[in-house]
């Protein structure tokens, strides 16, 4: 069962309970992204408010499993006063991680495991156990595809494929 | 003793013997689809290796075989439905498919502005989306039937919405509650309203099997791959007046009298219906099933299964309390070999995970039912379900796994 310890570290669970940035901000100046899952009816709001290239406060509302609920608490936490370039590099990043095909972006990165915890993804890190539950792996993606959205100013994002 | 089925045929299912993530498999899947036994396997690879060619072609010996081997399979699902006459079974791709055909052939041709159809609030999917597509061109609307507290349908309610309808489209059996329905009475009150009665009976026939005089319905769907049958295959029976009358769904080779520079004459039924070269190992295959089932008796099919519910229920309530919710009826005189339940905030795809790490495959999700999830007040549930071939060991395995959920989740 070590997998299984591997995909529901405490720390997961940690933000399945206690989600960080659970909330709702004034839209516009916000912008507001619905992300859902059909397969699995996973649901999460992003909202994110941008300032000169920077984000600058954002905030989740959801309800699904606790991979997906997780990765949004993490995501905002991670995510929180960088550019919104950083942000794309991190999902890059994360996307890394969890072993799904980067390449279409034209992004070098490449996560690193095994180096210092939570020095390149923060809390987000403690998911490279989903890497190994295929099926799973949109749960923890959904939160940034949403986000992703919208920051490119779309409002709607449906997991279709990774 | 009816535990002994579990055991008795267990040997048949080559796919039971296998191992997932270093344990025994423990398959609590089949309401979604069943397993096959060996001499459905082997019904169609010996197809595939002596009799295969296009069927009602004629022309040569093997074409003959093919023929003959799919026409039996017809005739059988007719027997085992207890129906009049061979050519009121249609073969179709699945119950979806057959739920379709109904709706867009006898919809499309009868339906109008202000027809009401008459749905159950436990409805898969297959039986609502086709009738909002021919509500959205008729003019027609749908209603839905209402739920008591305990998943059962509110026959009061029932009688009064049925009365006027034009069509009443209901399952025999819930796939997330597992409530089996008075579906003989809803089928006489849609008769008495002169509404079409339409019976998905997909989680009904692999457990109890189907009378269609008995329940007295128009038309009836249900899918091989749940009756140990192979994917491809489903069935549509309907009145042979009724089918005679409706006009074709698909249209293509195999469905025409005549094609002419004007126009077409279709074929009479069943090949009206049936569109294109037709899944013919399939039909094969469905007719071992049918016959493996029949064999064991769907008397002792259904005694087996009450009592791994009584099992399932005693072990849940014993291990679980007030942790876990079990949705539908508690009376196992009216419920299938299906448990639905969520356990404390353990989101159910998080179970399915765990459980799946222990080798008990159970489906978690809406079960393709969202308005019954949403009458819930639920977004998932996880649901485990059983078949003739399911024993004590797979409940076993399904608790152990839930403790371990539990305690993962305790933090």
């Amino acid at each position: 069962m070590t997998q299984l310890d591997d995909l529901y570290k405490e720390i997961i669970l940690d933000h399945y309970r206690r989600p960080r940035s659970k909330g709702a901000l004034p839209v516009p100046p916000a912008h507001r992204g619905h992300g859902f899952n059909p397969l699995c009816g996973d649901e999460v709001t992003v909202d994110v408010l941008v300032e000169d290239g920077r984000v600058t406060d954002v905030m989740f509302e959801g309800r699904g499993c606790a991979i997906s609920q997780a990765s949004a608490s993490m995501m905002c936490e991670l995510v929180s006063g960088k550019t919104v370039e950083a942000v794309a590099a991190d999902f890059d990043l994360f996307r890394s991680m969890l072993g799904v095909d980067v390449g279409a972006t034209g992004s070098e990165a490449a996560f690193e495991a095994g180096g210092e915890p939570g020095r390149q993804l923060g809390d987000a890190e403690s998911l490279q156990g989903v890497r190994e539950f295929p099926s799973r792996i949109k749960c923890a993606t959904l939160s940034w595809n949403t986000l992703t959205g919208a920051l490119a100013g779309e409002d709607e994002f449906t997991e279709t494929d990774t | 003793m009816n535990d002994d089925l579990g055991a008795r045929v267990r040997g048949d299912f080559p796919i039971l013997a296998r191992r997932v993530n270093g344990h025994d498999l423990h398959y609590l899947d089949s309401g979604a689809s069943s397993q096959r036994p060996a001499p459905v396997i082997d019904a169609m690879d010996d197809y595939y290796r002596r009799h295969h060619a296009n069927i009602h072609r004629g022309a040569h010996t093997l074409g003959d075989e093919a023929t003959q081997m799919y026409e039996d399979a017809r005739a059988r699902v007719a027997s085992f439905l207890h129906a009049r006459d061979p050519a009121e079974v249609v073969f179709t791709k699945n119950v979806t498919e057959a739920l379709n055909l109904v709706a867009k052939a006898w919809g499309g041709a009868n339906l109008g502005p202000g027809d009401r159809i008459v749905c159950s609030t436990m409805e898969h999917h297959a039986n609502i989306v086709p009738w909002f597509q021919v509500a959205a061109q008729t003019g027609a609307h749908v209603e839905w039937i209402p739920l008591t507290d305990d998943g059962l349908l509110d026959m009061d309610a029932a009688a009064r919405l049925i009365d006027g309808a034009a069509v009443v489209a209901c399952t025999a059996t819930s796939n997330v509650l597992g409530t089996i329905t008075p579906i003989a009475e809803v089928c006489r009150l849609a008769a008495e309203a002169g509404a079409l009665s339409v019976v998905d009976a997909a989680q009904l026939v692999p457990h109890m099997g189907a009378d269609v005089e008995a329940i007295g319905c128009d038309v009836l769907g249900f899918t091989g791959h749940k009756v140990c049958g192979p994917t491809g295959i489903g069935v549509l029976w309907g009145r042979r007046e009724l089918l005679d009358a409706m006009p074709p769904f698909l249209g293509g080779g195999e469905m025409i009298a005549d094609v002419t520079f004007d126009g077409f004459t279709p074929a009479p039924v069943p090949l009206k219906f049936e569109a294109g070269t037709m899944p013919i190992a399939e039909a094969v295959g469905l007719h071992a099933a049918i016959d493996y089932v029949d064999a064991i008796g769907f008397d002792a099919i259904r005694a087996h299964e009450v009592e791994l519910l009584r099992y399932a229920f005693d072990r849940l309530d014993a291990s679980f309390g007030d942790k876990i919710t079990v949705h539908g009826p508690r009376d196992l005189g009216v419920r299938s070999g299906i448990v639905s339940f969520t356990l404390g905030d353990v989101h159910p795809h998080d179970l399915a995970t765990i459980l799946d790490q222990h080798g008990v495959a159970i489906r978690a999700g809406h079960h393709c039912a969202k308005p019954l999830m949403s009458h819930l007040g639920v977004m998932a549930t996880a649901r485990a379900s059983f078949y003739l071939y399911s024993n004590r060991a797979d409940v076993d395995a399904l608790v152990d796994g839930l403790e371990h959920a539990l305690a993962l989740f305790e933090i």
